[in-house]
């Protein structure tokens, strides 16, 4: 069997870019050493990981309710506006039949941000409380979390293509509307909330009532 | 000050388990043995392989963007467009936060990943090293989640599809080339090894 040793343990530090292991003999004040290799900043633990995730996923808490409840874009013809939010984007989809399109934009748009938002509180949440809890099962979460983000930027994407393809004045138009800003922002604010985590605290919890 | 400890050892990038690097077979990988995280992989011709896809990439960039993507008909009415008219009719309409991010995603930062692999590997593959390699090189990395080609293209599909009711949509030119170019720039990540990679520079650097 080998031996359960980390890199923290062994006052080693792994450069969390090019993955180089470095012995730091001295740790320069208020700054962080500097990888020999690729001349990233190297740290034991992703910086204020936990307030920076927080901050980060709160914000995106807040946006994702003007992102549902206002209209994400308005089709506008003969003059009649037609506001349509996420949810009833998604509905529209399915009365008019288009079942596999709108299953793939409720997991984007509906399924995919609270996974990640409610994911990464459950994960903050066990990393406060240091739970020893299936870790491993936990790495999976994370893994998952930072892995599905970028798929909801399906809705953004459309909204962008209609509004080039449909300009048909007084026919037909498409406004986007105040909801694309607000779900725009929670895709990116939970991406790089997924980022500023360090999966590596939950396993810091393990090793601390061992030692 | 620090110091390399030879490239012997390897930290798992979820758990931080040390664990001792060993040589591998073709297509093989080394996984964490604590998390299962992918440590390190090998990979048949990676240098060669990368940089033909990503050759292919930029000749695909080019096209995507120069030629008509999607053309709207409408009782008569014929309306061309191409991949940059999406951010412009955005910022016609006042949601420039939007045209920014959308225009990052799927226009600059797809170019700058291709433009900065081919950069770092081209004078990798004759055995010299770039200006800056190791910058360039991590912003390769860096902007890797933030190249959307692929998503963009299913928010395409989804626009049409909901359109096909009410209008006739043309696939043009530049949608069968940003359709391949999202083959191109899969192919290109699958393909490069960033291990390997940083290796590689760490040993150009020493000679």
């Amino acid at each position: 069997m080998m031996q359960m040793t980390t890199a923290d343990d062994s006052s080693l530090i792994n450069c969390t870019t090019c993955r180089l292991v470095s012995r730091v003999r001295r740790i320069p004040k208020q700054s962080f050493p500097i990888c020999p290799r690729c001349g990233a900043q190297m740290f034991r633990r992703k910086p204020n990981s936990l307030a920076r995730t927080w901050a980060l996923i709160i914000a995106a808490y807040i946006l994702y309710i003007p992102a549902n409840v206002y209209p994400i874009m308005t089709v506008i013809s003969f003059g009649k506006g037609e506001p349509d939010t996420i949810l009833s984007g998604v509905q529209s989809l399915m009365v008019s039949g288009m079942w596999p399109l709108a299953v793939l934009v409720f997991f984007a748009s509906v399924t995919v941000p609270l996974v990640k938002l409610l994911g990464l509180t459950f994960l903050l949440v066990s990393v406060h409380y240091q739970w020893r809890w299936r870790p491993k099962q936990r790495t999976i979460l994370y893994r998952l979390t930072e892995a599905v983000g970028r798929w909801s930027m399906i809705d953004i994407f459309m909204i962008s293509i209609l509004v080039a393809l449909v300009r048909l004045e007084a026919i037909a138009t498409i406004e986007p509307g105040t909801a694309a800003t607000s779900f725009a922002a929670v895709v990116v604010l939970t991406m790089v909330a997924a980022m500023s985590f360090d999966p590596r605290l939950m396993w810091d919890a393990m090793e601390q009532r061992d030692g | 000050m620090s110091i390399p400890t030879g490239h012997r050892l390897i930290a798992c990038q979820d758990c931080d388990l040390l664990h001792r690097q060993r040589l591998l077979r073709d297509g093989e990988r080394a996984k964490c043995t604590r998390c299962g995280a992918v440590l390190y992989r090998n990979k048949r011709n990676s240098l060669d392989r990368t940089l033909v896809f990503s050759l292919t990439g930029i000749i695909l960039f080019l096209m995507a963007n120069l030629f008509p993507f999607l053309t709207f008909q409408y009782e008569g009415r014929v309306q061309e467009s191409v991949l940059f008219t999406g951010v412009k009719e955005l910022l016609v309409q006042d949601m420039w936060m939007v045209a920014i991010l959308v225009l990052m995603v799927s226009i600059i930062i797809p170019l700058l990943k291709i433009i900065g692999t081919l950069y770092v590997l081209l004078p990798l593959k004759v055995n010299r090293r770039p200006w800056r390699a190791a910058f360039m090189f991590r912003l390769v990395e860096a902007l890797h989640p933030w190249a959307m080609v692929d998503v963009y293209m299913l928010g395409v599909i989804v626009a049409m599809v909901k359109l096909s009711d009410f209008a006739t949509i043309v696939p043009g030119a530049a949608l069968y080339s940003f359709a391949a170019l999202l083959i191109s720039m899969a192919a290109a990540s699958a393909a490069l090894n960033p291990h390997e990679v940083w290796e590689q520079l760490d040993v150009a650097d020493r000679i």
